[in-house]
C-alpha cells in the first residue's frame, strides 16, 4: 500500500523506522565520541508523528536556546536533517575541539560556528552511511548550515516545509548527551513521505 | 487582573480588557497584530505560508496561511465589537532562520510570507503602522489589548516595544 500520509504507517513499519534511527544515531554518537576523544551517551530512540506544537513542548518549551544545525537530504531519500545541541553540549563541544566557550549573549564567531558545523556534518554522515547500507539507497547530504536561536524558531523551519503535506511531522529522535552532564541533545531525521515509502519497499515492508 | 493568550503555530485569537495575546518563538513564520484603539479590542495571527492557493488540495486550516488567516481573525474581532475602519496592524516575524537552505520551496519563506501578509493587509485595506520583520533570528512577540503596543523579544538582539 502506497503511504500518502505519516498516520499511514504501520507498527511493523513504525518499529524499522526506529530500528533506522537506533543505528543512524548510534554510528552518529561514535563519530562524535572518536572527534572528541570522550564518550557519548545515547537513548534509544523514540519516533513519533507529532503535530509542531507538541514537537517543541517536547524538547523544552518554544523558547528554550538551542543551538541547530540543518541539513537537507538528498538522493534517494529526502527531507531533512535537524541536530538541536543543548548549549551545554555545545560548550563541551567547543572546548574539548578548539578550547573555546560557547557564550549564549554574544553571536559565536566564525571559527565555532565552522566547528560547530563541522560537527554537524560527520555526525550526519554517519547517520546516513548507516541507512543507506542497510537499504541500498543512495543518500546525500547538504552543507550544514547553523543557528542559535529558540526552539521554537529553528523547529519552525522543518514544519514550514511539511506544511504542505501533512499538519504532522514525523520524527525520528534521539537524545544523547555526555554521561556527566544533563545535557540532552536532540537529532531530528525528517523524511518525506515518498522516501519513506521507499525505505519501507527497501526492507521488503511496503 | 489581565490574562495571558498563547497563540500557538497557524493559530489566532483575540483579547480585549487589558488581556495580552502571546505567540513564541516566531522563525520564519509571520505574527500579525490588529487593534482597534476604541474598542480596545486585539487579535493575534501567527501564519507559516503565504497562500492557501499554492495548496489546493489542502484540508488543512485556514489560519496557516496569510491569505485566509487575516479574514478569520478580523471576523472574529467585528464579532465582539471592533470596527473595521478602526483597525490598524503591526506585524513581527518572517526572518531566515538559515542562512542557506538549498530547497527551492524553503528559500525565501520568511521574506514570501512578510509579503504576503502586506498584500492581505492591503487588500483588506488595514493600514500597517509598525514592523519588525526579516534579519535572521527568532521572535517571541507580546501583544497588550489595553494599549496596543507589541513587544518583540529575541535571544540575544534585543527586545522592542512597538
Amino acid at each position: 500500500m502506497a503511504l500518502k500520509d505519516y498516520s499511514d504507517l504501520n507498527d511493523l513499519q513504525l518499529d524499522a523506522l526506529k530500528e533506522i534511527g537506533n543505528i543512524g544515531s548510534g554510528n552518529a554518537a561514535t563519530a562524535l565520541s572518536d572527534m572528541l576523544e570522550r564518550s557519548v551517551s545515547i537513548a534509544v530512540p523514540t519516533i513519533k508523528v507529532l503535530d509542531y506544537n507538541t514537537v517543541v513542548e517536547n524538547i523544552g518549551g518554544p523558547e528554550t536556546l538551542l543551538v541547530g544545525i540543518l541539513l537537507s537530504l538528498k538522493g534517494d531519500v529526502t527531507g531533512m536533517m535537524l541536530f538541536l545541541l543543548h548549549k551545554e553540549f555545545a560548550h563541551m563541544v567547543l572546548n574539548s575541539l578548539i578550547g573555546t566557550d560557547f557564550n549564549e549573549a554574544v553571536d559565536l564567531d566564525e571559527m565555532s560556528q565552522s566547528t560547530i558545523q563541522e560537527v554537524g556534518n560527520i555526525m550526519a554522515a554517519a547517520y546516513v552511511n548507516a541507512i543507506a547500507s542497510l537499504t541500498g539507497l543512495t543518500i546525500d547530504i547538504s552543507v550544514p548550515n547553523m543557528s542559535v536561536d529558540m526552539a521554537g524558531a529553528l523547529l519552525s523551519v522543518p514544519a514550514i516545509y511539511y506544511a504542505n503535506i501533512s499538519d504532522k511531522i514525523i520524527l525520528i529522535e534521539d537524545e544523547f548527551g555526555h554521561e556527566t552532564k544533563e545535557s540532552t541533545s536532540h537529532i531530528l531525521l525528517i523524511p518525506e513521505v515518498d522516501s519513506l515509502q521507499k525505505i519501507m519497499e527497501s526492507l521488503g515492508l511496503d | 487582573m489581565s490574562k495571558t493568550i498563547v497563540i500557538g503555530i497557524s493559530d489566532l485569537n483575540v483579547a480585549k480588557s487589558g488581556d495580552v495575546l502571546v505567540t513564541y518563538a516566531l522563525g520564519s513564520c509571520v505574527g500579525i497584530c490588529l487593534y482597534d484603539p476604541v474598542a480596545k479590542i486585539a487579535g493575534l495571527s501567527h501564519i507559516m505560508l503565504p497562500t492557501i492557493v499554492d495548496f489546493p488540495n489542502t484540508t488543512t486550516a485556514h489560519e496557516k496561511y496569510a491569505d485566509t488567516a487575516l479574514e478569520l481573525l478580523l471576523q472574529r474581532m467585528t464579532s465582539i465589537g471592533a470596527m473595521k475602519v478602526r483597525i490598524r496592524a503591526k506585524i513581527a516575524g518572517g526572518a531566515q532562520m538559515f542562512a542557506a537552505v538549498n530547497n527551492s520551496s524553503l528559500s525565501g519563506i520568511g521574506e514570501r510570507n512578510v509579503i504576503a501578509v502586506k498584500k492581505e493587509l492591503l487588500r483588506l485595506k488595514i493600514p500597517i503602522v509598525a514592523e519588525d520583520t526579516g534579519k535572521n533570528y527568532g521572535r517571541t512577540v507580546f501583544f497588550d489589548s489595553d494599549e496596543g503596543t507589541m513587544k518583540v523579544k529575541s535571544v540575544n538582539k534585543g527586545e522592542w516595544v512597538y
